[in-house]
């Protein structure tokens, strides 16, 4: 910061009054030099070419066309893999939130005092997060076999990741009044926890869960290509044979089931907090 | 003073049974859905050759690590770099008008409703379709990767484009009325100010993101540093999938560091 003032220093100004100020140089048009330059060299090394897109952009709607109309009599197939997909991220959420709590707990900085742990844990906690979910479903399917199983627990391992951030960070900014009281008391470490930080974090925590395996239903129909069970499975083979008019009628089918699931969790989202 | 706990004790809703209601429910949810795994696809195997991957995993391949061709690590992180970066862009810039058609406070309801819903509609298509659909039109390579991601962002950008326009505050339009700004002047002063920073953070957010996600992509063909992963993978060939994890693990680790700084900035001004 000081380097910059250095190179370029404040402008003065003498007010009306008689005393001097400082404006310090905006630092606008340097970052935008440097996000145009960014763009140029990512447009040079995608080859990004807006003519070609103009040119050919029809022929991002020839599949688009080719679903409708869907065609309606497969959706009685599509049930049973639907239903899978949603138990799967039903399982695999809840398996990856209950089990992150610990974690999370030993995270959180109000409550563990050693930073060695906290940021072993914390790196911990970051590496799993930043492990696709694809490589982790691949790497199921090579433990657990093709099926259901592989993909639960690539959804599992996700939502560990995802909400134990979320949860160390809620643990954090908890009110520790309550917690200070409840030792002094007497009571022990786990039972104030229990009783003094569990209930503030709870309505948060739930939250997050069920935001967690909203997302997950719409992610578990990725999971098909690597084998790892639910609707994407079917997916991945109607698209291989090109039978667009049945790719059509299961995005409808997931379509309704997202919106039906985001709506009710929508509401019980909104009754928690 | 212990009455008044006793009394506060008593007055406190008693509603165990709407919680147990919940809870078995919820136990039930969860047992029904555990009726769908097959615990009998576990076979023994199965610790040995999660040994031999995370053997493999901690022992990169260096040659690739550090080389410095087009196929080395280094470069397909740049390249991955490059189409979330320009993804993110152009994702942000075709998110606006779908969230200013669906905000509440600018459009009538039903418009709105209907923005929503192609909102959603575009968020639920996997990623995978999208890059079937973009590859006729540019062909396999980072420019389908690009055009695939910018979609995919639409849906939880315009989202968050959505919440920062509904908390818009009108009163600063009208006050910058009364001081008799033209319409240019109410735009830079008036809401450029307010909705920039929640803009910013949104897509910086998403960057992160597209990031992490550009792994999805590799399966359609569409550049980046999915494709060699997933081939690695499927010729169990693990050292090299330790090689570029662990250039990609970095890579997200230091962007996240880099964006949670930024917006933490933006956020207090």
């Amino acid at each position: 910061m000081s380097i910059y003032e250095k190179l370029f220093p404040p402008r003065e100004l003498e007010l009306s009054s008689g005393e001097k100020i400082k404006e310090p140089r905006s630092r606008t048009l340097w970052i935008l030099l440097l996000l145009a330059a960014a763009m140029v060299v990512s447009a040079k090394v995608t080859g990004f070419d807006l003519a070609t897109i103009l040119e050919r952009g029809e022929q991002f709607f020839v599949i688009v066309g080719q679903m409708f109309p869907p065609k309606w009599s497969y959706r009685n197939r599509i049930l049973s893999p639907l239903l899978d997909t949603i138990k799967m991220s039903l399982l695999g959420s809840a398996i990856g939130s209950l089990l992150v709590v610990p974690f999370s707990v030993i995270a959180s900085s109000n409550i563990v005092k050693n930073r060695g742990i906290l940021f072993a844990v914390r790196l911990f906690l970051s590496i799993v997060r930043t492990l696709p979910t694809l490589v982790s479903a691949l790497i199921a399917t090579y433990m657990f076999g093709f099926g259901m199983l592989a993909g639960t627990f690539a959804i599992a391992v996700f939502t560990f990741a995802y909400v134990g951030k979320q949860l160390y960070e809620l643990i954090e900014t908890v009110d520790m009044g309550a917690y200070e009281a409840m030792e002094a008391m007497g009571a022990g470490k786990l039972r104030s926890f229990l009783t003094a930080i569990l209930p503030q974090v709870m309505p948060a925590y739930l939250s997050t869960c069920l935001f967690c395996f909203e997302g997950n239903v719409r992610y578990a129909s990725i999971l098909g290509y690597v084998g790892a069970g639910g609707l994407g499975v079917i997916l991945n083979e109607k698209i291989g044979w090109r039978e667009y008019s049945s790719v059509g009628m299961i995005l409808i089918a997931l379509f309704l089931t997202v919106v039906i699931i985001e709506a009710l969790s929508h509401y019980l989202r909104t009754k928690l907090t | 003073m212990n009455e008044r706990i006793l009394k506060a004790y008593e007055q406190e809703p008693r509603r165990w049974g709407w919680k147990l209601l919940v809870a078995l429910i919820c136990a039930a949810l969860i047992a029904w859905s555990g009726s769908t795994i097959q615990w009998s696809a576990i076979t023994h195997q199965g610790l040995e050759i999660a040994g031999r991957i995370l053997n493999g995993i901690f022992h990169p391949d260096k040659e690739l690590l550090f080389n410095l061709t087009k196929s080395s690590v280094f470069y397909l992180l740049l390249e991955t770099v490059c189409i979330a970066f320009l993804g993110t862009i152009v994702g942000a810039v075709l998110a606006v008008p779908f969230a200013f058609i669906s905000a509440t406070n600018i459009v009538p309801l039903p418009l709105s409703l209907i923005g929503r819903t192609i909102i959603m509609a575009v968020r639920t298509v996997p990623p995978l379709i999208y890059g079937l659909m973009f590859i006729r039109v540019t062909g396999p390579g980072p420019f389908t990767g690009l055009l695939t991601m910018s979609l995919c962002s639409i849906g939880m950008v315009s989202k968050m484009y959505i919440e920062a326009i509904e908390d818009f505050d009108m009163r600063i339009l009208e006050s910058l009325d009364a001081c008799g700004c033209g319409f240019f002047q109410k735009i830079r002063y008036g809401i450029i100010p307010q909705l920039f920073p929640d803009f910013m953070s949104t897509i910086i957010y998403r960057f992160d993101m597209n990031l992490r996600d550009a792994t999805v992509l590799g399966i359609v063909g569409a550049g980046g540093i999915g494709a060699p992963l997933i081939f690695a993978m499927n010729a169990y060939r693990w050292n090299q999938v330790g090689a570029l994890l662990a250039g990609l693990i970095v890579l997200v680790m230091a962007v996240e560091f880099f964006s949670t700084k930024i917006r933490v900035k933006l956020a207090r001004g």
